[in-house]
């Protein structure tokens, strides 16, 4: 029975020893533990939501370059585009150009050709017409001498000559 | 830090190469019960061993007011053996009664009559106590002065740190928190300080020789005080639905007027801290008692010699570590069913009224 009896000294040391115990882990054993340990939690998971979003960052700086760089693609595309339907245009412009400038020189050589023919249509029956008369002369000087008919004969032929001059004339 | 680790070691490692006791009496026969209780017990000395036929003892201060004011002297001044009257006579007419009402304690002869003197003598149990305070003083500040030097950005402590640790938060996340609830953390170290005590106590009362070996939380006195610490913190946060609760509980009027429910909510109040009280007790002095028990069946049946000697023995050693893994574990257990229940007592008294 004396076994369940609490002895007076024995609790006297246990409530001093407990006591003191307690006031000691109270001020510096328990809380600076367990402080640290809330502490890290907060720092781990501080850690952990950073490397979250960082990461979410990074996958949006990626989508961002990605976007950029299909934005520049497309820029380069219809500047290629534009550059060939630059070129083509230029083409285009200098083709009617050339084609114009040959049209020009064509009837330009046309025409001086067409000078030049009657240039040469001028000489020709000038000197024709110097041949005839020379030949004329030689004729006229070989008969003329000869007789009156021969007379009547240039007469006609020089009259049937300022016909055709006449009728070239017209033409 | 190291040399104390060092010389901690070679003092255990010394104290484990003490011969093993023989419980054995001058007339050869074993007293097995006087043995079991007197381990069990608390004594003003405390009985290492016996080599031959020279007993082993530590020598612990007694301190005592009698009628002729304080005393101090080491128990050592008590004579070594009883008168025909059951008395070791000490200095200042004080003696320890082995017989009669006050077996086992100091009383002061005023005439014939036993007187009982204030005693707060440091016994065997007190010696043990103050050890186990200054360990569990050690286990506790030593990790915590680790957390003033660091950072929460440093590496995790590994080591014994990182076990004071895991169980510090396996008590609070566990223990603590569910049982008490909102406004825990100013429990914790109340709760905590019980906890570590206990183990603490507990795992020194497993190990056989000095500093451990005492019998403490097996002692009614510490459980009681124990209980007390929960039962007064209980009571001091009670709050007014708690008290509603115990003296005008939401039962048919007939059981108010007749307080029959408010009676046996009443003695609900003391019986809470009282179970926690005995189970303490109970479990850890069964424990040392069974130990005991089982490594007396060797000097038992030493008598009888031969086959059935060595038979017992080898069965007898086996129960023994079987016994001492169990009691590590009952040891680890008790502390958290103290815990546990302290944290579930103050966290019912806390409630908040439903509506």
């Amino acid at each position: 029975m004396d076994l369940l009896m609490p002895s007076t000294g024995l609790l006297f040391w246990m409530t001093i020893v407990f006591l003191v115990v307690l006031a000691v882990l109270w001020k510096w054993g328990f809380p600076a533990i367990t402080k640290m340990v809330k502490e890290r939690k907060d720092y781990i998971d501080d850690s952990l939501r950073k490397a979250h979003e960082a990461n979410e960052k990074l996958a949006h700086i990626q989508q961002e370059g990605e976007s950029i760089l299909q934005e520049a693609r497309e820029k380069q595309a219809s500047i290629l585009k534009e550059a060939t339907a630059t070129r083509e245009a230029i083409v285009a412009k200098a083709q009617t150009q050339a084609k114009d400038e040959g049209a020009r020189l064509l009837s330009d050589a046309k025409a001086e050709i067409e000078n030049e023919k009657r240039q040469a249509i001028g000489e020709i029956r000038s000197q024709v017409a110097e041949l005839s008369v020379k030949i004329a002369e030689k004729i006229l000087r070989e008969k003329l001498s000869a007789d009156d008919k021969q007379m009547d004969l240039i007469d006609k032929l020089l009259d049937e000559v300022s016909k055709d001059e006449v009728k070239s004339d017209i033409h | 830090m190291n040399k104390i680790k060092y010389i901690t070691c070679i003092v255990l490692l010394l104290l484990m190469a003490l011969p093993v006791s023989v419980f054995a009496s001058d007339s050869g026969k074993l007293n097995t019960s006087q043995i079991v209780v007197g381990h069990i017990k608390d004594s003003y000395e405390w009985h290492v061993t016996d080599i031959g036929k020279h007993h082993v003892i530590i020598n612990l201060p007694v301190i005592v007011k009698s009628s002729t004011g304080w005393h101090v002297f080491s128990s050592s001044l008590f004579s070594e053996e009883a008168d025909a009257k059951g008395y070791r006579h000490g200095p200042y007419n004080l003696a320890i009664a082995t017989m009669g009402d006050h077996t086992g304690k100091i009383i002061e002869l005023q005439g014939g009559k036993e007187v009982v003197p204030f005693d707060i003598s440091i016994t065997k149990t007190v010696a043990v106590l103050f050890i186990d305070a200054i360990i569990l003083l050690l286990c506790i500040l030593i990790p915590a002065r680790w957390y003033r030097h660091h950072k929460a950005s440093d590496p995790a402590p590994g080591g014994f740190t990182g076990f004071v640790e895991m169980l510090v938060s396996y008590v609070e996340e566990n223990i603590v928190k569910p049982g008490v609830g909102e406004g825990y953390e100013k429990y914790s170290p109340y709760l905590m300080t019980c906890f570590f005590f206990i183990l603490t106590c507990n795992l020194m009362g497993v190990v056989p020789f000095p500093p451990g070996g005492g019998n403490v939380t097996g002692n009614i006195a510490v459980t009681f005080f124990l209980a007390l610490c929960t039962f007064v913190i209980t009571q001091f946060s009670g709050t007014k639905h708690y008290w509603k609760d115990i003296f005008w509980p939401d039962v048919p009027k007939a059981l108010k007027v007749f307080p029959l429910i408010p009676l046996i909510e009443f003695v609900g109040i003391f019986t809470k801290p009282f179970a926690l009280m005995i189970r303490l007790f109970a479990n850890m002095m069964a424990g040392h008692a069974i130990a005991l028990s089982l490594t007396c069946i060797i000097f038992v049946v030493a008598a009888i010699g031969g086959a059935t000697f060595y038979g017992m023995t080898a069965l007898s050693v086996l129960m023994s570590i079987f016994m001492m893994c169990l009691e590590l574990l009952v040891c680890f257990i008790q502390a958290m069913v103290f815990t546990m229940l302290s944290s579930i007592f103050i966290g019912l008294a806390r409630v908040k009224s439903e509506d």
